[in-house]
């Protein structure tokens, strides 16, 4: 045991010391940082957009003038002079736009808004708007149509969607736990590439470096491989954390100094705070560890079995599939319908179950479900930890052999 | 010290060893021969317990082969390598811990070491930028480490320049001297027989011939010796008490290859030929372990 300590100690250090790693490292809180600034200036410019413009309404057709509604952002005042004064005025007060409404308004193009600055669409749209509504009204009340009793029964619904759970009713966003079961899903996914890539290459590097001989005539094989998997998932485990202390820190810090209380994406962190976020990010690591060790012992063992990184397709193709099915359908299919029983399938299957999992997860899925699941995914990483070391021993030692499914079998098959 | 009892050892298709045994005498140089393909590396590693005999049993001083044997190895295989981008210190430290030394005694040996070999300023340097001899050096370093009763030596000196594969033929022989047994296998059978006391010679997974080198090349003498003579060329008509094999003449001297009659020795040739010319060289033909081999694959046929 002492010995798989020692060799976990140099995966680890090995690779942490990289500058790969600590750049990327840095580089995801940056990023957050990097969308706090935007969030930011998006926030105050929208705050200047939101000041109050007037609109000053020269109606020559006389059917609109004083039936424009106020809004808070917006607000009409109708104008007697002829329109060259008025232009003459707009270029005064420049925050000013001039609504121009010829007799014959319904004609293409007839009415202008004219401004020193480009009108927002905001301001164009909600003048459009009420032309129509006040348009279509007096067009109704021409035909004889009572238009407060359309108004009444008119309706004005909006879904405010709300959970029963043992503690009452509490407000739940199905977008935010949509997006946190997707991004959990796609975090998953990736890492296990990345991180199994990186077990794989590990084991490559030591076949053609042929320190392996070396090795494994001081340690068992299998106390390499288990020494590999485990230091790359430590690293891939550090990495995760500081991920989450320096993200944390980031958010703080930005939120003290960019305090923006209009930021749309207020919105989107009053949501998540409706998902049980502590929960979610230990079904994440669970998954991803037990997922890792599954995925990354395959990965050794194809290692093993090749000479170089370029002969690796042949054998990547059918371990990858399952995983690239599991996440397509995932992020399409199952965030729609977590619980159909294509979902709670691919969340028993071990193969499967980290991705289709993680996209189920946020929705609560029954907690038996979640119990087999866990328990399928332990005994499928053991499962494939066992295969793998069988094919790992014998591949470490050829050289040359062009490897085939047949071969991996037969090494599988061999006495010690 | 090392105790190889019939040991078989089968590949899917081919077999690597069938039925070898092989003694190794504490304190032993002993050299594992035959050409590529023998089956040396597969017994190497059934004794460094990297692959287990699918029958037959290795005893290591008296006890039966185990993993606390393996500190008491030390194994530079054939293909040799290091890890590229790792420093050379903290790569040997590494692979000494790995065979149970102390993060400490592994830093204060690889300090003799190294000063020893004249390679103190390399400790921070990585594999990728030495040279090939160098790496070997420090592979060597890595190989003897926590001095190991048994060194196992894979074709040692291929790789190496002359000056270096003197340097650490040295080295061996001075471990040799202090103690340690070694084992090596070479194809290259010149290179044996002033180094070892003791080999054995496999060929097709099979142990053709072992023993200690002076035992065996004494049973392999035929009574033949080289007579480099100068004077009037001679003439054998058949008194002479000897077979006359082969006659090469040089520019100012003869060069005869002779085999001795029945119950006649060196001194009755000698007699006969002093009073007819002047002798310079009289040596016993003995063939060299590689003319064995050739003959003895030879008679197996």
């Amino acid at each position: 045991m002492n010995k798989v300590f020692l060799i976990i100690q140099r995966e680890y250090l090995s690779r942490v010391r990289k500058k790969a790693f600590v750049i990327t490292v840095f580089l995801v809180p940056a990023l957050i940082l990097a969308m706090y600034a935007v969030m930011y200036f998006i926030a105050k410019n929208s705050n200047e957009m939101n000041a109050v413009r007037t609109v000053k309404v020269l109606d020559e057709s006389g059917t609109f003038g004083k039936a424009f509604k106020d809004r808070k952002d917006i607000k009409f005042q109708v104008l007697k002079t002829p329109v060259a004064t008025a232009k003459k005025d707009l270029k005064k007060n420049k925050e000013d736009l001039l609504l121009y409404i010829p007799a014959n308004y319904s004609s293409e193009d007839a009415v202008q808004i004219l401004s020193t600055k480009k009108p927002s669409l905001n301001i164009s749209g909600e003048i459009e708007r009420q032309m129509n509504d006040i348009a279509t009204n007096n067009n109704m009340v021409a035909k004889g149509i009572d238009v407060s009793k359309l108004n009444d029964v008119k309706s004005n619904i909006s879904i405010n969607a709300k959970e029963v759970t043992d503690k009452g009713e509490k407000d739940s966003s199905i977008g935010a736990l949509y997006g946190v079961g997707v991004a959990g899903a796609i975090i998953i996914y990736l890492s296990l590439f990345i991180y199994g890539a990186q077990v794989m290459r590990g084991v490559i590097e030591e076949k053609t470096n042929r320190i392996i001989e070396v090795i494994v005539s001081s340690v068992k094989p299998f106390q390499l491989m288990l020494g590999k998997i485990i230091g790359v998932a430590l690293v891939s485990l550090t990495q995760f954390l500081l991920w989450i202390i320096l993200s944390v820190g980031v958010s703080y810090i930005a939120n003290k100094y960019f305090n923006a209380p209009q930021s749309p994406m207020l919105g989107v962190f009053t949501a998540l705070k409706t998902v049980p976020l502590g929960y979610i990010v230990s079904c994440f690591l669970f998954y991803f560890l037990t997922g890792f060790l599954l995925y990354s012992a395959l990965f050794a063992a194809v290692g093993s079995a090749v000479d170089s990184e370029t002969e690796t397709q042949q054998f990547m193709f059918p371990i990858t599939m399952p995983l690239l099915f599991t996440y397509l359908i995932s992020v399409t299919f199952l965030a729609q319908n977590p619980d159909s029983s294509l979902g709670v399938w691919l969340s028993m299957i071990p193969f499967t179950a980290p991705v289709a999992m993680m996209v189920r997860i946020p929705f609560d899925p029954p907690a038996w479900q979640i119990g087999l699941s866990m328990g399928m995914m332990v005994i499928g990483f053991l499962f494939t930890t066992w295969v793998a070391s069988r094919i790992y021993r014998v591949g470490i030692l050829m050289y040359g052999k062009k490897a085939s499914f047949a071969e991996l079998a037969k090494w599988f098959f061999y006495k010690e | 010290m090392l105790s190889i009892r019939n040991i078989v050892k089968q590949y899917a298709g081919h077999t690597a060893l069938s039925g070898v045994s092989l003694e190794i005498n504490r304190g032993q140089v002993f050299g594992l021969l035959g050409p590529n393909g023998a089956g040396k590396t597969s017994l190497i590693r059934i004794i460094n317990q990297i692959t287990a005999p699918d029958s037959g049993e290795v005893y290591f001083d008296g006890e039966k082969l185990n993993q606390s044997h393996i500190e008491r190895i030390g194994y530079m295989p054939e293909e040799r390598g290091l890890y590229k981008k790792m420093e050379i210190g903290e790569q040997i430290v590494y692979l000494a811990r790995l065979k149970g030394l102390s993060h400490g005694e592994a830093t204060r040996r690889i300090k003799y070491w190294f000063e020893k070999l004249e390679i103190e300023n390399w400790w921070n340097k990585k594999v990728e930028e030495l040279s090939k001899g160098m790496q070997q050096k420090a592979q060597f370093v890595a190989t003897v480490l926590h001095e190991p009763d048994l060194i196992i030596l894979d074709e040692p000196f291929s790789g190496f320049d002359p000056v270096n594969a003197e340097i650490i033929k040295n080295e061996i022989l001075e471990l040799n001297s202090k103690g340690a047994t070694i084992l090596f296998s070479t194809h290259r059978m010149e290179s044996v027989e002033e180094l070892c006391d003791s080999i054995a010679l496999i060929h097709k997974s099979n142990k053709i011939l072992d023993g200690r080198v002076k035992d065996i090349r004494n049973s392999y003498r035929s009574n033949t010796y080289l007579i480099e003579y100068s004077g009037e060329k001679l003439d054998f008509t058949g008194e002479q008490p000897f077979t006359l094999l082969d006659e090469i003449a040089s520019e100012d001297c003869y060069r005869i290859r002779l085999k001795l009659n029945d119950y006649t020795t060196s001194n009755d040739v000698l007699q006969y030929l002093i009073p007819k010319v002047r002798i310079n060289l009289l040596q016993e033909v003995i063939p060299s372990v590689n003319e064995i081999f050739i003959q003895k694959v030879n008679q197996i046929g």
